[in-house]
């Protein structure tokens, strides 16, 4: 019985070179997406985000209208376009009456197009769908390294700016009075959310890039009540996610990306019922109030 | 020439919204270790006079000298813009006043005596690990008087500390502004309450975006200048001219090109009598 279930978990992973390599690549990037996930949420800039992995696209079109399905050349185009749309949303913002969503949503809308108009030039509908939704079980070596250089640089850098970070989240105000490190901080932060979604691209494809990142953040909220909860919440619901995703996918033949990407929204279903904080069946059941 | 620690130096100053003046040439120096309330009608100026000190409103024209340290001032605004849904503790918010100590990296746990005390002196001993989000609105303005007093500045701004608090609150948060007046430092304090202004505070500005009066507060807070203050905050002129007015009457750069009597929109001639005294 329980040889059949660790058969079934496990079984794919040890007789599959690709399945091993996909499951190291998504593991590396469920340890640094979910905790720039969590602050992207506590930031109210989920959706910001998804915008930003839409201009992603464009930029690894360019790279592949030059050098083919290769790597480097569209990561490196992935992490320009989505630098600079970032940056521009954000002179737009600053310089125009247009709000940040409003400016993002603009960018995110343009860049989508011309990246699906860019690799239709030269390439296939199957090029397409695998820029679109990645192309987890090909992974090769320099895709692992990038995804592990990526979760590295992440953690550090999380590390380093946590504190200001928060500062920055709860009383922006606050900070600016004492330290001018907001600005730097905001942009360095940006840059990590880029850098995560160039790895997610890797995995997921442009339109699911923040699967990882997002549910797993969102899921967490329902379990821990503050940021040294949450955040390892959210990095073990990715792992999870990963692991049930590649598996599902292996055994009913499904999409991989789609499907790591619906069990980490399995997981937030489940938490959105049950879960300690705010979870839906804890409204239901109100134990008596405590005494005043 | 820059003033000695604690003071603040207005020259000639003007800030604003879109050109628009909210303070009008104001002149004057906030001594060191004064106790200052700041007077007036809604849309008086006082809070973006408060904004122009720690920078957040930029000078249309003029200057503000100030000592120099960033650390010297503390600034607790209206309503302040923080994310009470931040899952994050009230020791953990009081600890940002430590950010002149600590900075981005320096651990934060060889201060947590000076954090807890810091709680007790505004009230809320056993407070440090529940989340802000469930403070009333009184503990939590008495929380960011914690965090003021970690802060330990030398000049402290108040924009209005006293709205939605409860009396008990209030006198106990102004017993805490006696002590820091007591400590020499500089508290400038926007307020509504003129019984708590005269009860409570030596000196009062009285501001109509035009500067009133400026003085002991008795002398200040007088029928005439109120009824004065009310009419002249009123208006707010989409068309008015250019202001010909200098800063401070250094280098006019525009010498009157324009004369101040025909129809002026900022009604400089009544204020102008009281516009450059300075406080004692």
């Amino acid at each position: 019985m329980i040889d059949t279930l660790i058969d079934g978990l496990f079984g794919p992973f040890v007789e599959f070179g690709f399945m091993r390599r996909a499951l190291v690549g998504c593991l590396a990037l469920s340890l640094s997406a979910p905790p720039v996930g969590v602050f992207l949420m506590l930031r109210r800039m989920s959706l910001m985000s998804d915008a930003m992995s839409h201009a992603v696209l464009p930029g690894a079109a360019v790279g592949f209208l030059v050098a083919g399905l290769s790597l480097p050349a569209m990561t490196l185009g992935g992490l320009a376009a989505g630098l600079a749309v970032a940056l521009l949303a954000g002179a737009v913002t600053r310089s125009t009456i247009i709000k940040e969503d409003a400016s993002l949503a603009a960018f995110y809308l343009i860049s989508l197009a011309a990246g699906v108009v860019l690799i239709s030039l030269r390439g296939s509908q199957i090029d397409l769908l695998h820029i679109l939704f990645g192309t987890v079980l090909a992974l090769d070596d320099p895709a692992l390294l990038l995804l592990g250089g990526i979760a590295t640089i992440t953690l550090f850098g999380l590390a380093a700016l946590y504190r200001p970070l928060v500062m920055e989240c709860v009383d922006p105000l606050f900070l600016r009075t004492v330290s001018r490190a907001g600005g730097p901080v905001h942009y360095a932060f940006l840059g990590l959310v880029v850098l995560n979604l160039v790895g997610g691209f890797q995995a997921l494809g442009t339109l699911l890039a923040v699967g990882l990142m997002l549910l797993p953040a969102i899921t967490a909220r329902f379990w821990a009540t503050d940021l040294s909860g949450m955040i390892p919440v959210s990095v073990v619901c990715a792992m999870m996610a990963s692991v049930a995703g590649l598996t599902l996918s292996y055994r009913a033949d499904l999409p991989t990306g789609p499907a790591i990407v619906l069990a980490a929204g399995a997981l937030y279903v489940v938490s959105l019922l049950i879960g300690p904080r705010g979870g839906l069946v804890h409204r239901l059941i109100r134990p008596r109030h405590l005494e005043g | 020439m820059s003033p000695p620690t604690g003071a603040i130096a207005l020259h000639g100053l003007t800030l604003g919204y879109d050109r628009h003046p909210a303070v009008h040439h104001l002149d004057g120096t906030i001594q060191p270790g004064a106790l200052l309330a700041l007077v007036g009608p809604n849309g008086a100026g006082k809070s973006t006079l408060l904004k122009g000190i720690v920078g957040e409103v930029p000078c249309l024209d003029g200057r503000i000298d100030r000592s120099g340290r960033a650390d010297a001032i503390a600034y607790l605004p209206q309503s302040a813009e923080i994310d009470r849904g931040f899952p994050l503790r009230v020791l953990d918010l009081v600890a940002m006043g430590l950010w002149h100590r600590i900075g981005p990296w320096r651990r934060a746990a060889p201060y947590r005596d000076t954090l807890v005390e810091a709680l007790s002196a505004v009230g809320l001993v056993g407070f440090e690990d529940r989340p802000i989000g469930t403070l009333s609105g009184g503990q939590f303005q008495r929380a960011l008087f914690a965090r003021l007093i970690v802060q330990d500045a030398r000049i402290i701004l108040l924009d209005e500390p006293f709205t939605g608090v409860d009396g008990r609150t209030s006198a106990d948060l102004l017993r805490l502004i006696g002590a820091w007046h007591r400590q020499g430092r500089t508290i400038v304090a926007a307020l509504h309450d003129l019984t708590q202004v005269r009860s409570h505070f030596p000196q009062t500005l009285l501001l109509a975006r035009e500067p009133v009066a400026w003085g002991p507060t008795d002398a200040v807070l007088t029928a005439d200048n109120l009824a004065r203050a009310q009419a002249l905050s009123e208006a707010w002129d989409e068309d008015a001219a250019i202001c010909g007015r200098s800063a401070g009457g250094v280098a006019d750069a525009h010498p009157h090109a324009h004369p101040h009597t025909h129809a002026h929109p900022h009604s400089h001639g009544q204020a102008r009598d009281h516009a450059h005294r300075d406080a004692p």
